[in-house]
């Protein structure tokens, strides 16, 4: 579906994910962060960039990764993002959801 | 009503969606204790509270000396698909548990010992109970370092309070 966020048409999944990396931006990243009730600081930009990284090369995201990136411990990443924070990273970032369960 | 139908719908099912999941442990095998550990982690992952209570010989996934020697049931377990006799026979429980082992570690699902880390970190409580403790004479220095603490029966289904909380078995 389409939707505007920050002014940007996006297209999303219908679980809120953009479909389409291209179209994401730094404000819609501000954006939809708002959404999940979390305010995007210099920590979550480093956690971000490395999401994007990762996205970039094509490796699924897990906990475990992310925990052992050097960006960010797996009790911080937790503390950044509240309430399931593989799934609210992966879209503020703009990457599809994530399919692990680890 | 048509359109007030859908809010309604959408409310039951905030309602109804699991806020806490509390699983009791009670085995040692590698896989039941896998099964634990992924449902508590992909709680956290949700957004949903987590709790673990060790019983019997679930115990041993928490105990320093035992959690890096967990193995996969050979004998008694129709899933291997080898007759009982073969299973017994010495040596085929190791070569099933590192069979196992190397392809979880392709999912990059950790060993024991850093799950359990994994899990503390995210806020899964890891709880021991007091009974199965006495029972084969263990001390909390026998346990890891990231147990939350020793509780009775009771004071584990104190913690289920609430709305939304689910038990579960192991």
């Amino acid at each position: 579906m389409e939707k505007e966020i920050a002014g940007f048409r996006v297209n999303l999944s219908k679980d809120g994910y953009l479909t389409d990396f291209s179209q994401w931006n730094k404000d819609i990243g501000h954006a939809i962060a708002a959404e999940e009730g979390v305010n995007l600081e210099q920590h979550h930009w480093k956690v971000i960039d490395y999401i994007h990284e990762q996205h970039k090369n094509e490796v699924p995201l897990t906990i475990r990764k992310v925990g052992k990136s050097g960006v960010v411990n797996i009790k911080e990443f937790y503390a950044l993002f509240p309430g399931g924070p593989l799934k609210k990273a992966s879209r503020i970032a703009g990457i599809p959801k994530p399919v692990s369960c680890i | 009503m048509e359109v007030l139908s859908p809010v309604i719908e959408t409310k039951e099912r905030e309602e109804a969606k699991v806020k806490k999941i509390m699983i009791i442990l009670s085995k040692a095998t590698l896989d039941s204790v896998y099964a634990s550990f992924i449902l508590a982690n992909g709680a956290r992952m949700e957004g949903i509270e987590a709790e673990l209570f060790f019983t019997f010989f679930g115990l041993e996934a928490i105990n320093k000396k035992k959690l890096e020697h967990l193995h996969v049931a050979t004998v008694g377990n129709p899933a291997m698909h080898i007759p009982t006799m073969l299973g017994g026979l010495p040596g085929m429980e190791s070569l099933a548990t590192s069979m196992m082992k190397r392809e979880m570690e392709k999912l990059d699902i950790p060993p024991v010992d850093e799950f359990l880390e994994i899990l503390s970190a995210s806020g899964v409580k890891l709880w021991a109970c007091k009974l199965a403790m006495d029972m084969f004479h263990l001390k909390e220095t026998d346990l890891i370092d990231d147990l939350e603490g020793v509780l009775t029966v009771g004071d584990f289904y104190d913690r289920a309070h609430g709305d939304g909380v689910q038990l579960l078995f192991v």
